[in-house]
């Protein structure tokens, strides 16, 4: 690992990338088999060695949802100092992420690393799109919370535009943007709430709040939007039309994976960095699709060190754009994501009463 | 229920008061033939196999047939209202439940699936343009098809009037409804979860034609993939009989593989499946072999050292089974309980079934069908005479 601290995160091309990841793969497989017995199990039951490098597609991968019904952690009870929770809408099972101090670490100087080269190298003031009840609530904290206080590490002067409500808090904007006119600014929210609470608010009045010199960061994917017949262009488009916002990033990440997140460059293509790679699975067969198909998303991270996430199946459909070729410069794959596959219509004589 | 919003009435403008008919009356075996014609005459009924399933089983010939199970020289009578619950996600189950229950005498409620299968509207619609015609009259009054959610007055309210109540879909909905009290001389059909498993006889399969392999490989798949294999009927086990254990599942797999070639599998049943297989390998120890990538996603075969002890908990979906060779039926004893339901069998020896059925007192199994009649509906089903059970025997003596 050491050596990726060191360099730019989006610096490594194919060849260095799969040389490095055939040996980090391999060790963290090792560890996950050694640390967690289901883990160790399944790979036995797969008839996969470890005895041996594979290629990194060879690798076995676990579908996200493993991590909602089992608790999987390769390190002792005493070890975990910070349970992560995924999202999931109410009635469904959350996702459950045990985290070691190195994991925990490396996640943190990951998501610093990555970042910091949309955000700059020093920390900006930061405009938090959300309500701070989100964080204070514990009852309400979610991944939402978690996301927002993992990524508000990034900036000073941490500040929530939006009131408990919900509603747009213009006082509290204007009062940050005067004490920080000399600065750029950090604006981190999820993609359907700044649409939502945010934009929207902007959109209706007519005093106009400058954000030329803001840079927002943004996930949780457009599914909400979709209704609304918003894409990522629409989005970026009007945010600038109401605010004068121009650097606008969606990132992608999951909370299996924290920390190793996919960034969108200035060209609109999501990249995937040192700490993580992309690969896109047929689902008929789970062969590998080829630049341009679309397939299930396979996530790689090589932070993982205390739960057996470092090579997980998302429920994401998405496509590579290509490999060491974007025109911003950065290494990498390049890919882009369509949205979570579609819930399936279960035939059979059981249930007769669906849940709500 | 009158001026409930929350019921929203199909068909059958009134609510039906007890009625009392004979079993397979005449009349009702004249509508169903008739609603069976009109069903083979819609363009759209033929679109869907369910329906036309539907249109065969109903026509004269058959319940004939089904009526001929029933003379015993015994006055046979309906009992008078029957409350059905059916399953909401099987398009035409509602309308064999109401079939049998018009069959045996009574007037019928039937609460329909909640989704809007267009095969639940074709049949409603086949079922009330035959009942508007003048010889049905006195049936068109019998009949009421509702819709509602989950609710308990409603449910309260039903089974309170009725005579019998039907409930399918499973555990959870029977227990949601033995809440509603029915009435002290009322009778119950429950269908409650069940677990199916199939017996092969390998020689079976190693000598069997290349037709008659294909043949067992298509009725495998409608027994299973054709309802993702969620019906109660559906096998999720294979137990192997034989000499040529390996060669004969290694053929008959590779067969269902090539039928399996046509099912739609959808990525998120793809997903689902894996996460499947994955939480088996994590968890279960007696796992012999995992067949995963021979034949695609389509089809996941698990090999298991043993018979396991917890046989009815194996429940794969979307093409995923379970296997393993045994010495004979005896040996599956200790695994049957009452959720057993249907033994699917190819090859076996029919005395040797009938000899396990009859002097191992098994509390469970209730059917041994071939493979292919998994999920054939019929007027004795999960162990009831259904027609029977929602219907009374008057004795006449003189």
């Amino acid at each position: 690992m050491e050596e990726l601290w060191e360099q730019n995160p989006f610096s490594l091309n194919h060849q260095e990338k799969t040389k490095y990841y055939e040996n980090r793969i391999l060790e963290l497989t090792k560890k996950h088999a050694e640390g967690c017995a289901p883990y160790a199990k399944l790979l036995r039951k797969f008839d996969f060695s470890i005895e041996k490098t594979h290629k990194i597609e060879d690798y076995p991968f676990l579908p996200v949802r493993l991590f909602k019904e089992s608790e999987l952690k390769s390190v002792g009870d005493e070890e975990i100092v910070k349970t992560m929770t995924s999202s999931g809408t109410s009635g469904q099972q959350v996702s459950k992420i045990y985290l070691d101090k190195a994991t925990s670490t490396n996640q943190t100087k990951a998501l610093v690393k990555i970042t910091s080269e949309f955000l700059g190298k020093n920390r900006l003031p930061m405009l938090i799109i959300d309500s701070k009840s989100v964080v204070k609530n514990r009852k309400l904290f979610s991944a939402r919370g978690a996301g927002i206080l993992g990524f508000s590490m990034l900036g000073y002067n941490v500040t929530y535009a939006l009131d408990e409500n919900m509603n747009l808090d213009f006082d509290t904007v204007y009062r940050f943007l005067e004490k920080h006119k000399e600065e750029n600014i950090f604006l981190f929210g999820f993609t359907f709430m700044i649409w939502e609470h945010f934009y929207k608010a902007l959109a209706e009045v007519n005093h106009s709040v400058d954000l030329s010199r803001g840079i927002l960061l943004h996930g949780g994917g457009f599914k909400k939007l979709e209704s609304q017949a918003v894409d990522n262009e629409t989005y970026k488009r009007e945010l600038k039309r109401v605010c004068g916002i121009e650097k606008v990033y969606n990132y992608y990440g999951m909370v299996e994976q924290t920390g190793s997140i996919f960034m969108e460059c200035e060209h609109g293509r999501l990249h995937a960095s040192n700490f993580s790679d992309i690969l896109i699975r047929n689902p008929k067969d789970f062969s590998m699709c080829k630049k341009g198909e679309k397939g299930l998303i396979q996530l790689v991270s090589v932070l993982p060190e205390s739960y057996p996430g470092h090579s997980i199946l998302s429920e994401d459909v998405g496509e590579i754009i290509g490999e060491d070729d974007c025109p911003c410069g950065r290494w990498g794959k390049t890919f882009k994501i369509y949205g979570r596959i579609k819930q399936a219509e279960v035939r059979g004589c059981s249930d007769t009463y669906e849940r709500k | 229920m009158r001026e409930n919003k929350k019921v929203q009435i199909v068909l059958g403008d009134k609510e039906p008061k007890p009625t009392v008919r004979q079993v397979y009356d005449k009349l009702a075996v004249e509508f169903l033939n008739e609603l069976s014609g009109w069903l083979r005459h819609c363009k759209e009924a033929g679109e869907y196999a369910d329906v036309m399933s539907v249109a065969f089983w109903c026509r004269r010939g058959n319940i004939e047939k089904l009526r001929e199970g029933l003379e015993d020289g015994l006055l046979h009578l309906g009992r008078g209202l029957l409350f059905h619950i059916t399953p909401s996600n099987v398009p035409v189950n509602f309308v064999f439940s109401y079939f049998f229950g018009l069959l045996s005498g009574n007037a019928n409620i039937v609460r329909l699936p909640s989704k809007d299968f267009p095969q639940v509207r074709i049949l409603c619609q086949g079922i009330e343009e035959v009942l508007s015609h003048q010889e049905y009259r006195e049936l068109r009054d019998t009949v009421q098809f509702v819709r509602y959610d989950r609710d308990k007055e409603i449910n309260d309210y039903y089974s309170g009037i009725c005579d019998g109540r039907i409930v399918w879909g499973g555990d959870e909905t029977i227990g949601m409804l033995r809440q509603s009290p029915i009435p002290p001389k009322a009778v119950e059909v429950v269908f409650a979860d069940r677990f199916s498993f199939g017996v092969i006889q390998s020689e079976a399969v190693v000598n069997a034609s290349r037709e008659e392999l294909s043949r067992l490989a298509k009725n495998f798949y409608n027994d299973t993939y054709l309802m993702d294999q969620n019906a109660c009927s559906t096998p999720h086990f294979i137990f192997w009989l034989g000499d040529q254990t390996e060669k004969g599942a290694e053929i008959f797999w590779e067969a269902v593989y090539q039928e399996a070639l046509q099912y739609p599998l959808e990525d998120i049943k793809a997903v689902d499946k894996y996460t499947q297989l994955c939480r088996l390998a994590m968890e279960r120890e007696d796992i012999k072999k995992i067949e995963q990538t021979a034949y695609s996603n389509l089809l996941y075969v698990v090999t298991l050292q043993d018979i396991p002890k917890d046989l009815e908990e194996l429940r794969g979906s979307f093409g995923l089974f379970f296997q393993c060779p045994i010495h004979n039926l005896e040996q599956l004893s200790d695994v049957i309980s009452p959720k057993s339901q249907t033994m699917l069998t190819f090859g076996v020896n029919s005395e040797k079934i009938d000899s396990f059925l009859r002097e191992k007192g098994l509390r469970g199994i209730d059917r041994v069908v071939p493979f292919g009649k998994a999920l054939d509906m019929g007027v004795i089903w999960d162990g009831y005479d259904i027609v029977r059970t929602l219907s009374r025997v008057v004795t006449h003596l003189l």
